[in-house]
């Protein structure tokens, strides 16, 4: 009884668009002026990189895990090895349009230096992260007792890379204490579609599974 | 100890002679094609010396296309040579990097020009220290000016030009030959279109440097280096040669490679000799490298190649910061380390991908995972094959080379 209300709680796959790409990427994507230059921190098997590269951007790639940079290499994808946390110090001011930090943030272990630097490597920054404020969630937790897992974040506590979760609502003051200006912003529901636009922060934060924010310097 | 170490720890002065004339010939009369540059066209070295006349031995393999788009450059290490995909003429092995270039390999020789050259300073038919002096009519030996990797790529570009390229597609080599592709990219970035610098680095260390003293004493500390005019004195400065091969050898290893391969097994005997003969696997493995090493290698030019290295320091031409090098750079990049490498260790390559970034370069960077050492590059490695295939490809792409090469 208790194994098939976690499984309920639990989404079966992560949402896709109807041309295969992940809706949180088309989301992301959509954020991105065509022609522009791009930093994607965290790009994972490249696969963001590449719808980018599509729509005619000039896309670049850190990722820390190396089996996922030497697949994007192989791809012709121009992503080098590195880390989030240690490595973005090394990049010149103003040198992108666009820093993406796409299912990243939560990874990282300094969020807000992370965001730091983002905002002044890129003119604009592109935030997407699982909200954790999620009712699915909050109803684990609640009603399971235990962290919850999801089809996005199916990893048990104590193997997750995942160790700064958040809501939407703390992802908002953070980039008040970063001075962040929120141009954009879109909630996804767990079937990738967008939430009402005009539906109020509480609402977003309790149906919103993914956030994605477009940000740039205040 | 085998029948190659007997060889040349007891060579005859006839055997000595034989191989000088061998190096002289193929000094100046390589087995491949070459270019010869008369006074009309002097190469200015950094050292500030005039040389002059400049011959380039080299070898291509494919066809240029029409368009002139096609050409790859290799640059090779310190103890290669221009014969990177075919036969060797003195050795008879393969070429030295048949696991990356030929028909079908990453660096496709149906879709590309592939170029290598020999390096300004070597002995197997580009001018260098056992080249002939023309002023004296004698080797050059020690009188042969000191150069720099810069001043082998000038050269390089020399023979490009000779060969009616104006952009190469792509400049790829590993270690010394690395640093020559960094170099390129800097002195001439409108003319590479991809860079592929493996296991290098900007500037070499301390502990290289160190590292290349030895060997270089080694050399000279052999009574039959003369000064370094063994080849005019018929002598053979072998052993010292050989030493500093076996202690640069242990450098392109690695502890978990060597362990592999040799362990602490003995060498044909079940029980130590109590003496000095090469009771070890690993022994005997180094005494072959030197001995072999020493047939087709020229000690003075060992001291020049080092030498270059060492001098190395893209940072030091750009008021001490690599990006500038690298500043506005059209060029794309591909940087790949081996997670054993302890002679151009990974930090290194990372040094190399932050200049680029930093100069806003379009760069890949890749680290191998292997425990073979920075020998790896040479190796049948799939990893860095399989980067190299894709990198190259989508520059191919991107320059509009098709997969016939046109």
């Amino acid at each position: 009884m208790l194994e098939r209300f976690r499984r309920d709680l639990t989404m079966a796959e992560a949402a896709r668009a109807p041309g295969g790409a992940r809706v949180d990427h088309l989301a992301v994507a959509d954020m991105i002026e065509p022609g522009s230059r791009v930093l994607d921190v965290g790009c994972g098997d490249g696969e963001l990189l590449r719808l980018l590269e599509l729509r005619g951007i000039d896309g670049r790639g850190i990722e820390l895990s190396r089996e996922g940079v030497n697949d994007s290499v192989a791809k012709g994808l121009a992503v080098v090895q590195g880390d989030a946390d240690t490595d973005l110090v090394n990049y010149p001011d103003d040198g992108f349009d666009y820093v993406v930090l796409s299912q990243t943030l939560q990874a990282t272990r300094e969020p807000r230096v992370v965001l730091e630097h983002m905002l002044r490597i890129g003119r604009h920054a592109v935030v997407s992260f699982p909200n954790f404020g999620h009712w699915r969630i909050r109803l684990q937790i609640l009603f399971d007792g235990r962290m919850p897992t999801t089809a996005n974040l199916p990893e048990t506590w104590y193997d997750t890379p995942n160790i700064h979760f958040c809501t939407i609502k703390d992802f908002r003051d953070l980039c008040d204490v970063v001075g962040a200006k929120m141009e954009k912003a879109v909630a996804l529901n767990p079937w990738g579609s967008p939430l009402r636009f005009n539906a109020p922060w509480w609402f977003w934060n309790m149906f919103g599974e993914q956030g994605v924010f477009l940000l740039s310097r205040r | 100890m085998s029948a190659d170490d007997r060889e040349c720890m007891n060579e005859t002065p006839a055997m000595a002679r034989r191989d000088v004339a061998d190096r002289l010939r193929e000094a100046e009369h390589p087995q491949s094609p070459f270019v010869r540059f008369g006074d009309e066209r002097p190469l200015a070295l950094d050292s500030g010396v005039i040389l002059s006349p400049v011959q380039i031995a080299y070898q291509t393999y494919g066809t240029l296309n029409a368009a002139r788009s096609n050409a790859v450059l290799i640059c090779h290490a310190l103890t290669g040579d221009q014969h990177v995909a075919n036969v060797h003429p003195v050795t008879g092995k393969t070429g030295w990097w048949e696991t990356l270039i030929g028909p079908g390999k990453p660096i496709d020789t149906e879709r590309y020009f592939v170029i290598c050259a020999n390096v300004l300073g070597a002995c197997m038919g580009t001018t260098g220290p056992a080249s002939i002096n023309p002023a004296t009519g004698q080797v050059w030996g020690l009188d042969f000016p000191v150069i720099t990797i810069r001043d082998m790529v000038r050269a390089q570009a020399m023979l490009i030009d000779h060969l009616g390229i104006d952009t190469l597609f792509a400049v790829v080599g590993g270690s010394m030959g690395g640093m020559q592709v960094l170099q390129w990219a800097a002195s001439y970035p409108e003319r590479v279109f991809a860079a592929l610098p493996i296991a290098t680095a900007t500037r070499h260390s301390a502990q290289n440097i160190a590292f290349d003293e030895v060997g270089r004493q080694a050399v000279m500390a052999d009574p039959e280096w003369r000064k370094g005019r063994y080849l005019i004195e018929g002598t053979n400065p072998s052993r010292g040669l050989a030493v500093a091969r076996m202690g640069a050898h242990i450098t392109y290893l690695s502890d978990a490679a060597l362990h592999r391969k040799f362990g602490r097994k003995f060498q044909d005997r079940s029980n130590p000799t109590f003496s000095f003969d090469a009771d070890f696997e690993v022994e005997s493995y180094l005494r072959h490298q030197g001995s072999t090493f020493v047939e087709r290698f020229d000690a003075n030019t060992y001291l020049y190649l080092t030498r270059a290295m060492d001098y190395f320091d893209l940072a030091a031409d750009c008021d001490g910061v690599v990006a500038n090098a690298f500043k506005g750079t059209k060029t794309r990049f591909c940087v790949i380390s081996f997670t054993s490498d302890w002679l151009f260790p990974t930090p290194d390559s990372r040094a190399i991908v932050h200049a680029l970034n930093a100069g806003g370069a379009r760069v890949s960077f890749a680290e191998v995972v292997t425990d073979k050492g920075h020998d790896a590059f040479l190796l049948d490695e799939p990893e860095l094959l399989a980067i190299v295939r894709g990198f190259l490809d989508a520059a191919a792409q991107a320059r509009g080379i098709d997969a016939a090469g046109g």
